[in-house]
C-alpha cells in the first residue's frame, strides 16, 4: 500500500523540493560545518547521524594518538578519532565548545558507527553542486584523497571532506598494525 | 523460493547427516536392524519430501537408493565395505542434488547426472546380485503379520477397514505443509470410505492462531497397503503430529488404546466411542439421554458420568469406559511432553541475549545506585534481583550454546574415506564431545579443524610399513579433545604419527626466506613457523593437503575468532595442534580493576588470587609467592599511564594454559557482570584487549586478554635483550624503568 502512494506522487505532481528524492543521485546538497585547529570543515548531512558533547571519554592503551578512545553512545561502544591529529597534525586539545560528531561510515558492507572530535560545530550549510570546486593537487595541508570537494561560502573556501576515506577502516587498521608489538602480525586482507 | 522448499532443504540436510552416521554405523555392526531402518527411514523421508515439493531429480535418484536399502533391511542384502562405500557416496550425491535446489537450478547439471547415472549403475549392480528372492525388484514389501488374535481382551471390531487416526501439531501448516495433501496421497493406496474432521482442538476465535493447525482426522481407509506404506505417507510430519494406525479386524483392546492416546481433552466421551467404531450413533444418543433424565429427576448439579451410564445400559465394555476416563486425566501432563524442541530463528536468540545484556547493565547501575543509598530494603531487593537477572543471563546463554560432538562426529567420516584413499589404517577417537560453546564458535571452527585433521591424517600417520618399522600398532590414532581452561574452550587436534622434523622445517624455511640461515630458533618457534603462508614440507602435492595453504589459513581463522593455535610435536611419536578459543560469549563474569582514572576487566575464570604489592624493587618484575618465581606486568607501565601510583598497588594472579603471571593495578574493585561489547573492527589489530564492557556507571571499561598481554611483555623483553645484545635502539617499549619506584611499604 505504501508503495502505490509512493508510486503514485512519483508519477503524478513533481515532488516538493528538498525530499530526498532530489537528492538521490547527486552528491548531498545539505552540510554540516564545524571548526577544526581555526579552519572550517564540512562532511555531508546525511553521514552525521548525532552530534553529542565531549565527555566519558575511555582510552585505549597501546593505540596510535589519532583514535582517542570509545564512548557508550546508549549502549553501543563507539570509537573516538581526533581528527586533527588523523590529519598528520597536534592531538585535539579539550575545551567548552568540543563535541563528537557521530558519523556512520561505510566499511565493507556493513555500516558503522565512527565519531570525531571537533573544536566546534557550526551550522548546517546548503552549498548547490555548482558552487563546490575540486580539491587542489596539493596545498591544503591534508591528504588530497581526503577532500571531496572544495566548498565557496561567502567568499571563503571550506573543505568538504570525504569522509569514508578520512575513517578508511582499512587504513587506519593498517595504521594500528604498525604499531603492534608482534612481529608476525598479518595484515588483515 | 518457498518456504515449503526451505523447509525441506534444512530437513533433507539433517536427515542426510543422519543417514551417513548410520551408514558409518554399518560397517562396525552390519547386523544392527534398528540401524538400518534408521538409514532406511532417512532415506525414505528425503524421497517423500521430494514428492511433495515435486522435485523429480532428488525424488528418482533417492528412490534406487531406497531400493537397495530395503533390499537390505529385508536380509536380501548383506552389508559389505563396498555397498558402505557406495551408499555413502549416494549420500554425498543427495548432498549435491539438495544444493541445485538449494541454489534454485531447475536441474543438475550434466555432469552431476552423469554422476548419479553411474551410480544408479553401481546400485542396480548390487541390487542384481540380491536378485534370488525376488528378481531384483525391491518393492514387494513383506506384509507384516498383524492378524493374530489373542485370547484375551473381548471380541473383534466388525469392520474390514484400516483406522487411522491423525492430529497434526501446531506447527504443520507454518512448516509450509498441507494437511490435505497427504489425504489425497492416501487416496492413492485405496479407497477412503469415511473421514471425519476433528476440530475440536481450535480454541475461541480471540484465541486462535491463524497460523497454527488445529485439526485431525479419523479416516477409515480400504488397501491392500501394508501399515508401514500407510506410515511412510505422513513421514514428512512424523516429526510433528500424532498418528495412529489401526489394522482391519482390529481387537477391542486395540481401540481402548487408540482411546487414552487420542489428544482432545474437551471431546466427549461418546463421540470418542463412536469416532473409534466401538458404539454405533443410536447407542450413544440413548446414553445421553439417560443421562440427561437423570440430572433431571434428582437436580444435581452434576450428572452421573455418560461412561457410567453407558456401561449400566451395557452398551459399552467397562474396559473401554476406564480407558477413556484415565485417558482424560492424563491429557495434561501429555500435552507437557509434547512440546519438545522448539525450532528459534538464530536472530531472535540474538537479540534475546542482547536485551539481556542490556538488563545486566541497566541491573549493574541499579545496584551501585541502591549501594550508594545505603537503604538496607533497597540493597537486598537489588541484590535478590541481581541473582535473577544472573539466573536469566545463564539460561539464556545456554541457548545458544551446542555442544561440540557434532562437529567433532562428522569426522568419522573424512577419517574413514581419507584413510581409505591413502591405504592408511587410521582410527578416530572422540573425547570431551560434550564440552559446549557457542553455536557461532562451533560454526566457524569447522573449516580449521578440517585442515588440521586432513592434515594429520596425510602428513602426520606414517603408511603401515614405516608405522610397523618403528614398533608402532599398524593402525594410526587420530585423537579430537575438548576442554575448557580458564574460561577460554580448547580444541586438540592430536596424532601418533611421525610428529614434525625440525630439520625440515627450517631448512625449508630458509629455503623460503622466512628465516635467515643465522638466526638462532628454539625448537617450538621452528614448528610453528609451519602457519607462515606458503609454508609445506610435503615435495609432492597431494590430493589432500600439500598446497602450502592449509595452515596459514588455519590461523587466520582461528585469529579471527581471537583465538590462537600452537602445535607441539615430539619427533616419532605424535603431533598435537593446540586451538585455543578466547571467551566469545555475550556476558562473562569479571573482575573489576582500576589504574589510573581508567578501569579495566579480567575474565574472573582467570584469576586465581589478589595480593597486596609490597617492597618491590622498581626494577625487578617478579615476585616471590610461596616459593614460586611469579613474572608480573605492571600495567600502569605497559599502558603508559600518567601520574604516579598509589601508595598501596595490588597484584592479580592470574592463570592461563597452565602459566601463572600477576598483574599490578592500583585498586581492586571487585565482581562484576561483564557484557561484552564488541571494539569493532578498527580495533582488530589491537592484542592485549579482548573487548569492551559498560560498566553501570555509563563508562566504557576494556575487557584484558590475559594470554595476549603475557605474550606482549615477553616479546618485548625478548627484543629487548636481543636489540641490548646488538647495541641496538635502547627505545622499545618495556625496558626497565628506573622512573618508576614502588612506594608500597
Amino acid at each position: 500500500m505504501g508503495q502505490l502512494v509512493q508510486a503514485r506522487t512519483g508519477t503524478g505532481e513533481p515532488p516538493p523540493k528538498g525530499t530526498m528524492v532530489v537528492m538521490a543521485g547527486e552528491s548531498p546538497a545539505q552540510y554540516l560545518t564545524f571548526q577544526l585547529g581555526g579552519e572550517m570543515f564540512a562532511v555531508g548531512i546525511l553521514n552525521v547521524k548525532e552530534i553529542i558533547e565531549y565527555g566519558h571519554l575511555t582510552e585505549i592503551p597501546m593505540m596510535p594518538p589519532f583514535i582517542r578512545g570509545v564512548i557508550n553512545l546508549r549502549g553501543a561502544v563507539v570509537p573516538v578519532i581526533d581528527l586533527a591529529a588523523r590529519f598528520g597534525g597536534k592531538t585535539t586539545q579539550v575545551a567548552r565548545r568540543t563535541c563528537i560528531v557521530i558519523l556512520e561510515v561505510a566499511d565493507q558492507d556493513l555500516r558503522s558507527d565512527i565519531g570525531i572530535m571537533v573544536d566546534a560545530v557550526s551550522e548546517v550549510l546548503e552549498i548547490p553542486s555548482s558552487e563546490i570546486e575540486p580539491p587542489p593537487s596539493f596545498g591544503a595541508r591534508i591528504r588530497a584523497d581526503f577532500i571531496s570537494g572544495m566548498g565557496k561560502i561567502a567568499g571563503r573556501f571550506v573543505i568538504i571532506l570525504n569522509i569514508n576515506n578520512v575513517l578508511s577502516v582499512e587504513e587506519i587498521n593498517m595504521l594500528t598494525g604498525v604499531t603492534d608489538y608482534r612481529p608476525d602480525q598479518l595484515v588483515p586482507g | 523460493m518457498d518456504e515449503l522448499t526451505n523447509v525441506y532443504i534444512q530437513e533433507s540436510r539433517e536427515q542426510l547427516a543422519e543417514m551417513e552416521a548410520g551408514l558409518l554405523r554399518l560397517e562396525q555392526n552390519p547386523d544392527d536392524g534398528d540401524n538400518i531402518d534408521a538409514i532406511f527411514r532417512a532415506a525414505h523421508t528425503i524421497k517423500g519430501g521430494s514428492g511433495v515439493i515435486e522435485c523429480a531429480f532428488i525424488e528418482q535418484f533417492t528412490h534406487r537408493v531406497e531400493n537397495l536399502l530395503d533390499a537390505l533391511r529385508n536380509g536380501e542384502a548383506s552389508v559389505s565395505g563396498a555397498l558402505a562405500t557406495l551408499l555413502l557416496e549416494c549420500c554425498d550425491h543427495m548432498g549435491r542434488l539438495i544444493d541445485v535446489l538449494a541454489a534454485q537450478q531447475p536441474e543438475p547439471d550434466a555432469q552431476l547426472v552423469e554422476h548419479g547415472n553411474a551410480l544408479t549403475g553401481r546400485l542396480q549392480a548390487f541390487l542384481d546380485q540380491t536378485a534370488g528372492t525376488g528378481a531384483g525388484s525391491a518393492n514387494l514389501t513383506v506384509q507384516e503379520d498383524e492378524g493374530t488374535v489373542e485370547s484375551s481382551g473381548g471380541g473383534v471390531v466388525d469392520t474390514d477397514a484400516w483406522h487411522i487416526s491423525i492430529r497434526f501439531g501446531p506447527n504443520v501448516l507454518r512448516g509450509g505443509t498441507d494437511p490435505l495433501s497427504f489425504i489425497r496421497f492416501l487416496g492413492s493406496l485405496g479407497e477412503i470410505i469415511g473421514i471425519e474432521t476433528i476440530a475440536d482442538a481450535i480454541p475461541s476465535a480471540e484465541e486462535m492462531d491463524p497460523e497454527s493447525c488445529y485439526l485431525g482426522f479419523e479416516i477409515r481407509l480400504q488397501t491392500k497397503s501394508s501399515k508401514s506404506d500407510i506410515e511412510r505417507i505422513f513421514d514428512f510430519v512424523r516429526e510433528d503430529c500424532d498418528l495412529r494406525i489401526l489394522s482391519p479386524q482390529s481387537k477391542v483392546s486395540d481401540y481402548v488404546r487408540l482411546i487414552q492416546e487420542l489428544p482432545e481433552d474437551t471431546l466427549r466421551l461418546g463421540e470418542m466411542l463412536v469416532r473409534c467404531g466401538a458404539l454405533t450413533q443410536a447407542e450413544i444418543d440413548q446414553g445421553l439421554r439417560d443421562q440427561k433424565q437423570t440430572t433431571e429427576v434428582t437436580g444435581e448439579e452434576t450428572p452421573p458420568p455418560l461412561g457410567e451410564i453407558l456401561v449400566g445400559n451395557k452398551v459399552v465394555h467397562p474396559e473401554i469406559v476406564e480407558a477413556a476416563v484415565t485417558r482424560q486425566t492424563q491429557v495434561v501432563e501429555k500435552k507437557a511432553r509434547e512440546a519438545q524442541l522448539v525450532r528459534v530463528h538464530a536472530d531472535k536468540l540474538d537479540q534475546l541475549i542482547d536485551l539481556i545484556g542490556e538488563l545486566v547493565i541497566a541491573g549493574a547501575s541499579a545496584n551501585l545506585l541502591a549501594l550508594k543509598s545505603r537503604n538496607g530494603e533497597l540493597v537486598e531487593a537489588t541484590s535478590v534481583l541481581s541473582r535473577l537477572v544472573e539466573s536469566i543471563r545463564d539460561s539464556a546463554l545456554q541457548l545458544r550454546m551446542v555442544q561440540i560432538g557434532d562437529t567433532f562426529t562428522r569426522f568419522n567420516r573424512v577419517v574413514r574415506d581419507v584413510s581409505k584413499d591413502l591405504g592408511k589404517e587410521i582410527e578416530l577417537s572422540i573425547s570431551g564431545a560434550e564440552t559446549e560453546l557457542d553455536k557461532s564458535v562451533v560454526e566457524k571452527i569447522g573449516d580449521p579443524l578440517m585442515h588440521l585433521v586432513r592434515n594429520s591424517l596425510d602428513h602426520g600417520i606414517e603408511p603401515v610399513e614405516q608405522r610397523l618399522a618403528r614398533g608402532k600398532p599398524a593402525c594410526g590414532r587420530v585423537l579430537l579433545n575438548a576442554f575448557h581452561d580458564s574460561g577460554s574452550i580448547v580444541i586438540q587436534v592430536s596424532d601418533d604419527g611421525g610428529g614434525l622434523n625440525r630439520e625440515k622445517i627450517r631448512a625449508k624455511a630458509i629455503e623460503r626466506e622466512l628465516i635467515q640461515p643465522t638466526d638462532s630458533l628454539s625448537d617450538a618457534e621452528i614448528i610453528n613457523l609451519i602457519f607462515e603462508p606458503g609454508f609445506s614440507t610435503v615435495d609432492q602435492v597431494s590430493k589432500l593437503s600439500g598446497r602450502g595453504v592449509g595452515m596459514d589459513v588455519v590461523r587466520r581463522n582461528i585469529q579471527a575468532l581471537r583465538g590462537t593455535v600452537e602445535v607441539t610435536s615430539a619427533e616419532g611419536q605424535g603431533t598435537t595442534f593446540t586451538i585455543r578459543l578466547p571467551l566469545t560469549l555475550a556476558i562473562i563474569d569479571g573482575f573489576l580493576v582500576g589504574v589510573g582514572k581508567a578501569s579495566y576487566v579480567i575474565p574472573l575464570d582467570a584469576v586465581v588470587e589478589c595480593i597486596e604489592h609490597k617492597n618491590l624493587a622498581g626494577d625487578r618484575n617478579f615476585l616471590n609467592l610461596r616459593g614460586e618465581a611469579l613474572p608480573f606486568i605492571r600495567l600502569r607501565k605497559l599502558f603508559e599511564v600518567e601520574g604516579s601510583p598509589p601508595a598501596r598497588e595490588s597484584i592479580v594472579v592470574v592463570q592461563f594454559g597452565g602459566q601463572r603471571a600477576g598483574i599490578v593495578v592500583d585498586q581492586l574493585m571487585g565482581e562484576f557482570q561483564t557484557v561484552i561489547k564488541p571494539l569493532g573492527r578498527l580495533f582488530s589489530n589491537l592484542r592485549g584487549i579482548s573487548g569492551s564492557t559498560i560498566l553501570g556507571s555509563g563508562e566504557v571499561a576494556l575487557i584484558l586478554d590475559v594470554a595476549a598481554l603475557v605474550n606482549i611483555v615477553t616479546r618485548s623483553e625478548e627484543e629487548r635483550l636481543l636489540t641490548n645484545r646488538n647495541s641496538a635502539s635502547p627505545q622499545l617499549a618495556y625496558t626497565g624503568s628506573s622512573t618508576f619506584v614502588s612506594s608500597g611499604r
